[in-house]
């Protein structure tokens, strides 16, 4: 037979191509270890352990923020105060100079006698645009440091994980790709920390 | 020591962090709606039905329809704005005040005011909206935008102030609020067993998974949001009193102003957050986490800026007669004594008088008394608006001039229509989001932290 054209078959096979080409590839190896604790008490005394035990690529899940956790994970330094201070100023750069263009520029008007400059004036709104883009950079900035919205996290592969890390349980996940990682030292490790569960995340 | 001075616990004893969860979610996901909710959904669904009728009589006819005339070019409009905003600044007050002071007493109460905020900025905001008559002919002299006419606002005018001011404070109200709920929409998301309950939890939380780095940029967030809210609050109501202290109207023009108004803001809201939580508190059975002690501090707080408010008073009244000046002095006199003297003795009663029973521990202990005292002053508050407003206005400079002013049957359809869409809005709330943050909650149950053995 000679050339059939675009047959039904093909465009059947094409879109079947271009839906798999969508998708994320097949889940292949794993994600990391993950171990499951009872009590505040037991996740910050694992995280001190694995952070002892010289692991970096260390995350710990607490139903509510511990001061206590972040700090044995290291995890204080955040770019949201400096985000918050470049919307600030952005901010009130912004508000003031659209006083000054408006005022002073574009549209020249005496009211009262007062200075087309009258920077008194000119403090209340922007101060306001100082605060809105400082919140503005607060909110977008730490959504964006956290990756958000990101609906799927090989994490939530867990069920007991996606059932009850926003409730009461504490976690510690330890990912693949960190330098001393080994599925059964690592598993190990974690083991010796009093855990609930221990848990290879799928990724 | 005496056990009278030790305070009692934050969140009954027994609970922990899986029965605060459950205690919480089952609120909105499992509880069977209770009935006096559906009657109040009604109640303020007919009262909102109001404001939609006075609204669309404002837009066919025009603002004739509302009471203020000369001379008494502000009334009901301004008065209800002025009221609803301050209610509006209790909730921030929990929020970011609160929480910079490290007063945890705010981690079970502040979802629930600042939602009060959410909704109280957005009935003030029907205000100026509508007062322009046209309002979608009148955006370009209340936000600079470039307009087919070349015309800018002037910003030299504490109207325009407001307009940023309040605009601000809405949105950064609104941030604030969604980044608290972001943990908590992941809980419900965990928990919903209604697939699509579940899907609109999951996006609200955008995948939300509690790990401590995120956490770490949270509470950064969430504290450098209490310090960014703390001087923005303070402004929003400062700027609302130059709205009639940087003119030169006896009774207006005044230095005490901006703390005054402040203070009252603070003070109605207290109010408010008391007339909600009550009820809410015995409906849903929540006494173990609003429990006296968060009733007694929230009395106290409004004892303490009701005595603010009532200093405001005083100084009013000197710097009248301290002044020496004519018209100040009558303008004063006429407060007290003239036709409105009634709102006057009416405002003392309600903010002054009222507040002060909650000395007494037995008082302010007393759910029902608090709660009767709030509605006082919730009353005062209007009240006082309604005294500084009209009786500075009614009796101008010129005898010939004077005149009397009351609200209109559309003035009142939209007050109280305001009122329909507050509760409307709050009952939504408290039905579909949780009412009390649950990990917030959790921070403060004992033994939180976590302590590393040695």
């Amino acid at each position: 037979m000679s050339e059939a054209g675009y047959t039904p078959a093909k465009l059947i096979h094409d879109l079947k191509e271009l839906v798999s080409w969508a998708r994320s590839p097949e889940p292949t190896g794993v994600y990391g270890v993950m171990a499951e604790f009872a009590t505040a008490d037991g996740v910050v005394n694992a995280a001190r352990a694995v952070r002892t035990a010289g692991y970096k690529k260390v995350d710990g899940y607490s139903p509510y923020p511990m001061e206590s956790l972040i700090h044995e994970l290291d995890q204080h330094h955040s770019w949201v105060p400096t985000i918050v201070l470049g919307g600030g100023l952005a901010g009130f750069l912004g508000g003031y100079g659209l006083e000054y263009w408006a005022s002073v520029i574009v549209y020249p008007m005496n009211i009262g006698g007062r200075p087309f400059h009258s920077w008194v004036s000119f403090i209340p709104p922007a101060f306001e645009t100082t605060i809105l883009f400082a919140s503005f950079g607060a909110v977008f900035g730490m959504l964006a440091l956290n990756g958000f919205p990101r609906p799927y996290h090989p994490v939530f592969n867990i069920e007991e994980f996606a059932k009850n890390a926003s409730n009461d349980k504490f976690y510690i996940v330890i990912e693949a790709t960190d330098p001393k990682f080994d599925p059964q030292k690592t598993a190990e490790l974690l083991k010796s920390c009093g855990p609930t569960f221990v848990k290879e995340i799928p990724a | 020591m005496d056990p009278k001075y030790i305070p009692l616990p934050l969140v009954a004893p027994g609970h922990t962090n899986d029965s605060v969860t459950e205690k919480i979610s089952h609120m909105t996901l499992e509880k069977e709606t209770p009935r006096a909710w559906w009657l109040s959904l009604l109640i303020a669904l007919s009262m909102a039905g109001g404001l939609g009728v006075a609204i669309l009589g404002l837009l066919f006819v025009g603002i004739g329809l509302w009471g203020p005339n000369v001379p008494v070019g502000w009334g009901m409009d301004i008065i209800n704005f002025v009221w609803w905003i301050g209610i509006g600044h209790a909730g921030t007050l929990i929020s970011a005040i609160l929480l910079l002071f490290k007063q945890k007493w705010r981690n079970s109460i502040n979802r629930f005011a600042e939602a009060m905020t959410l909704a109280a900025v957005l009935c003030a905001l029907q205000y100026p909206l509508f007062h322009t008559g046209r309002p979608w002919l009148a955006f370009y002299w209340l936000l600079p935008y470039p307009n087919t006419m070349d015309l800018w606002p002037n910003f030299r005018s504490p109207l325009i102030w407001d307009v940023f001011a309040v605009s601000t404070y809405g949105t950064v109200s609104l941030l604030f609020w969604y980044v608290g709920l972001i943990p908590d929409l992941g809980t419900l998301r965990d928990r919903a067993k209604n697939p699509i309950a579940r899907v609109l939890y999951g996006m609200g939380a955008m995948g939300w998974r509690n790990s401590a780095r995120h956490w770490s940029n949270y509470e950064k967030a969430y504290l450098l949001l209490a310090g960014l809210s703390t001087p923005l609050v303070l402004s929003v109501h400062t700027v609302v009193s130059f709205d009639f202290a940087v003119s030169l109207i006896p009774g207006w023009h005044a230095t005490i102003f901006p703390p005054y108004f402040v203070a009252g803001a603070v003070f109605a809201g207290f109010a408010m957050v008391l007339n909600l939580a009550i009820p809410m508190r015995w409906l849903y059975r929540l006494e173990d986490v609003i429990t006296m002690r968060h009733i007694e501090n929230m009395a106290k707080v409004m004892l303490a800026t009701g005595l603010i408010v009532a200093y405001g008073y005083f100084m009013e009244l000197f710097m009248a007669w301290y002044s020496g000046n004519f018209f100040e002095q009558f303008m004063m006199k006429n407060r007290l004594t003239g036709p409105y003297w009634w709102s006057y003795a009416l405002l003392i009663l309600c903010n002054v008088i009222m507040p002060n029973t909650l000395w007494s521990k037995k008082l302010r202990t007393n759910t029902i008394w608090l709660f009767i005292v709030s509605l006082f002053v919730g009353v005062g508050m209007w009240l006082e608006r309604f005294v500084i407003i009209v009786t500075s206005l009614y009796r101008d400079f010129m005898p010939s001039s004077w005149g009397y002013y009351q609200g209109t049957v559309f003035d009142w359809m939209f007050f109280i229509g305001t009122g329909g869409l507050f509760l409307t809005l709050m009952l939504l709330f408290v039905r579909f989001l949780p009412a009390i943050p649950m990990s917030e909650v959790k921070m403060i149950l004992p033994g939180a932290e976590g302590r590393v053995k040695h």
